[in-house]
């Protein structure tokens, strides 16, 4: 674990996300350039006909937002067994932007089931746990606001983020577990084309760095606002 | 290319969402970083310094 440690460390952290960001910010970039090329290129689908384009955004805000909530609860442990003040700082920065991943899986689900369902909205398994994920997210945040002892607050919200990480593998596994409306595994089960695939698989990677671009960005202001508060307290 | 049918609404509106969504967190995240720095900026000159004894 002593790498971890030695890249948790706030000074390290700063030095080398300042190296990392602008290559994963220019990867971005280019993933979601030729993804979504590819994407507008592909040939209409036989069953969902141009609407299979909303799959390219749909399912890499919903991925970016798991990743997020993963993201939250692995560092939530770290805080909670090895107490270090960066993970909660790291697990806080994460949860506004998986909120907006959330937020953007649903809107976009909607957006995509009004013409294939012909509803908005279904109170089915996955997307009711996905919903539930939006109101974790909320929780989470709203926890964080709530407490003012800051080691109190990061404590009370690591764990109800370790509760809240159930919700996961129940998204994951909601459409096998129970009958849904929503549509099965695609990309593991190999029933996609590659046409379809391979613009989905650089959508989700463009997703995924884009939230690590922005997470990394995130933590590096908490870090620089906790020393201008430390530096204003010092001064007073 | 981008004929989308009857279905334009549907398409398009996902699209254009998720633009102003995606392309609004970051400049809001890159607004914050700055403010950070401006506010570490305008503290730093005031830190007390540490006093060496000749």
């Amino acid at each position: 674990m002593n790498w971890l440690f030695r890249y948790a460390n706030p000074h390290n952290f700063m030095r080398l996300s300042g190296v990392v960001l602008p290559f994963t910010a220019l990867a971005t970039v280019l993933l979601l350039a030729l993804g979504l090329y590819l994407g507008f290129t592909a040939p209409p689908d036989y069953q969902q006909g141009r609407t299979v384009l909303i799959m390219f955004i749909h399912v890499p805000a919903a991925v970016a937002a798991e990743l997020a909530y993963g993201a939250i609860a692995v560092c939530s442990l770290l805080s909670l067994v090895w107490r270090h003040p960066l993970s909660d700082t790291a697990a806080r920065a994460a949860a506004p932007l998986g909120a907006i991943f959330t937020a953007l899986g649903l809107v976009t689900g909607a957006l995509w089931g009004k013409p294939m369902w012909g509803t908005y909205w279904v109170w089915d398994a996955r997307l009711t746990s996905f919903l539930l994920l939006l109101f974790l997210y909320m929780g989470y945040m709203a926890l964080w606001n709530a407490i003012e002892d800051e080691t109190r607050a990061a404590r009370a919200a690591a764990i109800l983020a370790l509760v809240g990480a159930v919700n996961i593998p129940i998204i994951k596994f909601s459409v096998e577990w129970w009958s849904t409306l929503h549509q099965g595994e695609s990309i593991m089960s190999g029933k996609l084309a590659p046409v379809f695939l391979t613009p989905l698989l650089l959508m989700i990677s463009a997703y995924a760095l884009l939230f690590a671009t922005l997470w990394m960005v995130a933590i590096r202001t908490a870090i620089v606002e906790r020393r201008a508060r430390n530096l204003m307290q010092g001064g007073a | 290319m981008f004929d989308m049918g009857e279905f334009g609404f549907y398409i398009w509106g996902s699209y254009g969402l998720s633009a102003v969504t995606l392309a609004g967190v970051t400049l809001w995240t890159l607004a914050g970083w700055r403010a950070a720095n401006r506010k570490l900026s305008a503290l730093e000159p005031r830190a007390p310094r540490k006093e060496t004894k000749t």
